[in-house]
């Protein structure tokens, strides 16, 4: 019996979690990227006597999981392009976008894993109380990485057989991202006032929300048409 | 699995920006057809092994399986197509069973069931449990193609797929594609090792700058044949 939408999904991330555990390439660059990120900017705005530049945690944050993450897809998908193994997936008699979504799922746990080392880290580095209303701030960091990964996904996916692919990557992806970005951004900074604006960032919870179906709705919808050469 | 008996390009031309890479090509492949798809360097043999696959969208005609475009058949159609390409589908870092289980089981297969038979068939049920980083070019090819085979698709689309082999594996993959023509499949094999497709092939096609130059049943001397029509 031919597996449906959602076992074609859980067989491809299978499959990459597999890959991924026999090489550890993609946790550890993205990893390392991303506590980079974060060193650099803490020399940058961390002050001499200790005190973090007011209000740059967020945004800081948000740098960093947007840059490892689009470092993660690019990494993901060569893998995909190297034998052309990407081409063996589309010509199998399985849902398409079950395929996207095999790999959307890949890159939401890659980046989740950066996102459980980076978040203390920044908190640390600028003594953010991010962890005031942690079910706030994991709905605003769950939500956005979904935004993020479905555009990037679908976009890598798209240019995996580009040569540009490495350049097009992050102009594509950012103009498209950055209303996720910006409701990241805004909703982690209210989360940081004192006291924490709830309200504001539930506001930008709810925007994130429409972003993300909008962005998933179409991802899935025009995967198979982008993908056919 | 949707059952067909052959496939035809009906006046598929196939554009890449302002170059041709195919231009008006009709071909028809039936059951039992081993076809040689001949052709030098950059004539248009993948693109149209791309086009029989399903994965290359013609910018004009049509490829029908039994009479109906893909587009009425749907992703059903792909359970019966078979794709051995150039690149050759396989991920390094698995081991051999692990991307034969994968496929099987993305072809809705029993991994139990296929995956045995297959690594027995290339000659590799003694290195299943190695990653297919550690193979040869030869071994790497001879799992290629029996990923590209595990499921019994009824079009077998082969593009160079003796690249690597020695020569015992050559024979044995001439006799697999003799094996799977007198089961009734329609084999399309792109090449340009003519000494290879001598006495392989039931009919020759030969592509040329993108266009079909001959279309007619193998007979002996195809080189020279090859050569009329191309030159050297």
């Amino acid at each position: 019996m031919r597996p449906g939408f959602v076992a074609v999904a859980l067989l491809v991330l299978k499959k990459d979690l597999a890959i991924e555990f026999k090489s550890r390439e993609i946790v550890y660059t993205t990893l390392f990227f991303a506590v980079a990120c974060v060193m650099i900017f803490s020399f940058a705005f961390v002050m001499e006597q200790g005190v973090p530049v007011e209000g740059a945690a967020a945004g800081i944050l948000w740098i960093a999981v947007a840059f490892s993450g689009t470092l993660a897809l690019g990494r993901t998908f060569e893998r995909e392009r190297y034998s052309e193994t990407l081409r063996a997936l589309l010509l199998a008699p399985a849902s398409r976008p079950a395929v996207y979504a095999g790999k959307l799922l890949g890159m939401i746990l890659m980046m989740t894993a950066t996102e459980i080392v980076l978040t203390p880290l920044v908190a640390f580095f600028f003594h953010a109380p991010f962890f005031a209303r942690p079910l706030l701030l994991a709905a605003l960091l769950g939500l956005g990485t979904i935004g993020f990964a479905s555009v990037g996904t679908l976009f890598a996916a798209m240019l995996v057989r580009t040569r540009t692919r490495d350049v097009l990557l992050p102009i594509l992806l950012y103009p498209v991202t950055i209303p996720v970005i910006i409701a990241g951004v805004r909703g982690t900074a209210a989360l940081l006032q004192s006291p924490p604006e709830e309200p504001v960032a539930t506001l930008w919870i709810g925007l994130l929300t429409a972003f993300d179906v909008v962005f998933l709705t179409l991802a899935l919808w025009t995967f198979e048409p982008l993908m056919t050469e | 699995m949707i059952d067909f008996h052959d496939v035809r390009l009906v006046d598929v031309s196939r554009h890449f920006g302002r170059r041709r890479a195919v231009s008006h090509v009709s071909l028809t492949a039936a059951s039992g057809d081993i076809i040689g798809l001949l052709g030098p360097n950059g004539a248009g043999k993948s693109t149209i092994i791309g086009m029989f696959a399903t994965l290359v969208a013609p910018t004009s005609g049509a490829v029908t399986y039994g009479g109906q475009p893909a587009r009425v058949l749907g992703g059903e159609l792909r359970a019966s197509i078979g794709l051995l390409a150039h690149e050759l589908y396989l991920y390094p870092e698995l081991t051999a069973r692990q991307n034969l289980a994968f496929f099987a089981r993305l072809y809705g297969l029993q991994p139990s069931a296929a995956v045995g038979p297959a690594l027995s068939a290339a000659g590799l049920a003694d290195r299943a449990d190695d990653e297919v980083a550690s193979f040869s070019r030869g071994m790497r090819q001879r799992l290629a193609l029996e990923r590209a085979l595990l499921h019994r698709p009824r079009l077998v689309l082969m593009d160079e797929p003796f690249t690597g082999l020695d020569d015992a594996a050559t024979e044995v993959v001439r006799a697999r594609l003799h094996a799977l023509s007198a089961d009734g499949a329609i084999v399309v094999l792109a090449t340009h090792d003519l000494d290879l497709a001598d006495g392989l092939v039931t009919r020759v096609a030969v592509v040329r700058s993108g266009r079909l130059v001959a279309d007619e049943p193998a007979a002996p001397g195809l080189r020279a044949r090859y050569r009329s029509m191309v030159g050297n």
